[in-house]
């Protein structure tokens, strides 16, 4: 065999597998798979651009960073509420990657169990293939656990993840896991926000079972200094249905990684995402759709706006499995770049073994169409609300494919503000 | 009110208008006609502010102000309207969102105040129904999949509802049957008045039997070579532009 040749592990690194050493008997749980990632840790560091995964998109910054260990101050959540959607409703909240019932509604009719409290893993994720998961794996102190029961339809959650990294470098990894039975439905919003400089590497383990409904709306609004690396596995049964909307507006470089499996006939997977991202921010999106099980749709529609030096990527990988016939796979790629200087990869990658499919896919870049913002601005329409107005129109498509109204308004609340607040002023024509 | 005056203008480098003067008193309505690519259109982007026109020299005032300092918004604003002879397609832009928006921010820039979704509606809705449009309209895409005829309809309907004090109609009759013609220039005649002017351009001198215009102009290469009254867009019907263009060269 050859030799692998090992890299001193980075500080961030060092700093997480010393903190494990230290806090293995406190940790919640099972130790046997936080050992297995520890070591895999160990052996093979955090991911980089070498490996295909990650070619896109270099966490050499977060590797070089110290992160520390969050301070338990129950002050600490309460200002940083406000940075959550105004939405009425149930929710969740977590603080730093600890469950904070304090500042919690539960919902209606739910059980709601912590991480905490059970020290369960799923069995969905794959942290031997993943070290994102595998580090969440060794270091996670909380997470939600849901079991909708069947038939039960839960209605709306927010589940919020908040950080403050503003008197520390923080890293949280909060582990959920989030169940439906047969015929269950739950609306989850699913929110990430803070302050300062931190690590937040959310991981959720989803199982949709038959005839199921599960409507996903993930807004990242972490903080300008923040990394987001967010991971989801969800397993979709025969007629079930995971319908996930991811609108990436935050951190200085965020991810998320969705790996969806259809595992029953006739269910279904979205994963559409939208990406608004400028000055030097870089973002990810990376899917994996599994297909496998005969006569299942998957639907993505994803768009990035980007202003500034801001890069995003796609990267969307369907598997069709031979026995996944008549699999109707559709995946929409378009990038809007309001800058010169703004970038977008993207690499589809379809691995079909079935005979009888139908998949197709497509990716457009453009910039704004100069005749679309004289004809508004003959109108009267100042040039940076007219710019507005068609930024939002290339968003159509993907915020239409959100169907729950609530979430749909949250979503295009948050661009407005991002508008207002940033793409605005970032835009400004040469003269 | 507009007073053009020895305007020049380029498109990358190319001279497009080589010395307009042209004004147009308040309350008149005035033509210009001539052949394609003559710089009908220019002039029309021009006096509304479209980017890569540049105006290499002259001036055009409305109201005494400078307009080609200003922004395409500012003269929105300030009472101008250009009905485009392209009108844009805006995928993903509601009809009526676009519509009280625009009206809005004229409104805003005019310091009136604006207009709620209810007190919109029911002026859009009757100036839907006076054009004889289909209320539907209002509800698709900014003229996406509209037809040439609704296209421009949709272009008086946005006239109608910003109330310009000068409308620039490019071409407004290309497309239309008999009837949609009618019923266009019964929508520019309804703005007619002491407060209102037009600058009608058309290839055809059909569209001013229905909107009759106090003086016709002849645009041919750039320069206005003949002005008279409506007689004139007769004149050319009957001869066509090749001898007016030949008189004029002789003349010169
Ligand atoms: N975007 C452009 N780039 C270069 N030349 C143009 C452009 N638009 C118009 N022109 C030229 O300018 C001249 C006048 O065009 P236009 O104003 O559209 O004429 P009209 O409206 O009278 O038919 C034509 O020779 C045309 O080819
Ligand atoms: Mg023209």
């Amino acid at each position: 065999m050859q030799a692998v040749k090992q890299q001193a592990p980075s500080e961030a690194l060092k700093g997480f597998l010393a903190r494990y050493d230290g806090l293995r008997v406190r940790l919640p749980g099972n130790a046997a798979p936080r050992d297995a990632a520890a070591a895999l840790l160990r052996d093979k560091g955090l991911p980089t651009p070498k490996e295909e995964a990650w070619h896109y998109t270099n966490l050499r910054s977060v590797a070089a960073l110290d992160f520390q260990e969050p301070i338990a101050d129950t002050q600490a959540g309460v200002d940083l509420l406000a940075l959550l959607p105004k939405v009425e409703g149930p929710r969740l909240i977590f603080v730093d990657g600890r469950y904070r019932p304090d500042l919690s509604t539960s919902p209606d009719g739910l059980e709601v169990k912590s991480f905490a409290g059970t020290g369960v893993f799923g069995d969905l994720t794959k942290p031997e293939r993943d070290r994102v998961v595998a580090l969440n794996t060794m270091l996670t102190e909380d997470g939600i656990i849901i079991d909708v029961p069947a038939g039960f339809d839960a209605g709306f959650l927010m589940l919020a993840q908040l950080t403050s990294g503003r008197h520390r470098r923080v890293a949280s990894h909060p582990r959920h896991r989030i169940s439906l039975g047969e015929g269950a439905r739950l609306v989850l919003l699913e929110v990430s926000a803070g302050i300062g400089e931190y690590l937040n590497n959310p991981v959720i383990e989803i199982a949709v079972a038959e005839g199921a409904h599960l409507t996903h709306g993930r807004l990242q609004q972490d903080s300008e200094d923040a990394f987001h690396l967010g991971t989801i596995y969800a397993d979709t049964a025969a007629n079930g249905v995971y319908d996930c909307f991811s609108l990436a507006l935050g951190a200085k470089l965020g991810r998320t990684e969705i790996h969806a499996r259809l595992g029953g006939e006739q269910a279904a997977v979205h994963l559409n995402a939208a990406q608004i991202m400028g000055g030097n921010q870089v973002s990810d999106f990376t899917t994996a759709i599994s297909h496998d099980a005969p006569n299942c749709p998957s639907r993505q529609t994803v768009k990035s706006v980007l202003t500034g030096k801001a890069r995003a990527v796609f990267q969307g990988r369907i598997e069709v499995a031979r026995i996944a016939q008549k699999t109707d796979g559709y995946q929409m790629n378009q990038a809007l770049l309001l800058s010169p200087d703004a970038e977008i990869n993207s690499k589809p990658e379809l691995e079909i073994y079935a005979d009888d499919v139908k998949c197709s896919h497509g990716a457009t870049v453009g910039a704004l169409d100069p005749e679309q913002l004289f004809y508004l601005r003959s109108r009267g329409v100042p040039a940076d609300q007219a710019r507005m107005i068609l930024v939002r129109a290339f968003l159509t498509d993907a915020f239409e494919a959100v169907a729950h109204e609530g979430l749909r308004d949250v979503f295009e609340h948050a661009v407005e503000q991002w508008w207002a607040t940033t793409g605005k002023d970032a835009e400004a024509p040469a003269a | 009110m507009l007073e053009i005056k020895g305007l020049t203008a380029e498109i990358d480098g190319k001279q497009i208008l080589k010395g307009i003067d042209l004004t147009i008193p308040q309350g008149e309505v005035h033509a210009v006609m001539g052949p394609n690519g003559a710089g009908k259109s220019t002039l029309s982007y021009v006096l509304s502010g479209r980017e890569g026109y540049e105006v290499t020299g002259g001036t055009a005032t409305f109201f005494g102000q400078d307009i080609l300092a200003m922004e395409p918004e500012e003269r929105a604003a300030a009472g101008i309207f250009l009905a485009f002879q392209y009108p844009v397609e805006l995928p993903g832009v509601g009809n009526a969102n676009f519509l009280r928006t625009a009206l809005n921010s004229v409104r805003r820039a005019r310091g009136e105040g604006e207009l709620d979704a209810v007190q919109f509606l029911k002026q859009a809705r009757a100036a839907v129904k006076k054009l004889a449009m289909s209320e539907d309209m209002l509800k698709r895409n900014v003229n996406v999949g509209f037809s040439g005829g609704e296209k421009k309809r949709n272009e008086i309907l946005q006239m109608t509802m910003l109330q310009p004090k000068l409308a620039l109609l490019d071409e407004t009759d290309s497309g239309l049957d008999i009837d949609a013609l009618r019923i266009v220039a019964e929508g520019v005649n309804a703005s007619r008045g002491p407060n209102f002017s037009a600058l009608v351009i058309t290839h055809y001198q059909r569209l001013l039997d229905y909107i009759v215009p106090d003086h016709v102009h002849v645009l041919a290469d750039g320069r206005i070579i003949r002005s008279g009254g409506p007689e004139l867009a007769k004149e050319l019907e009957a001869d066509g532009y090749a001898g007016i263009i030949g008189e004029a060269a002789e003349a010169a």
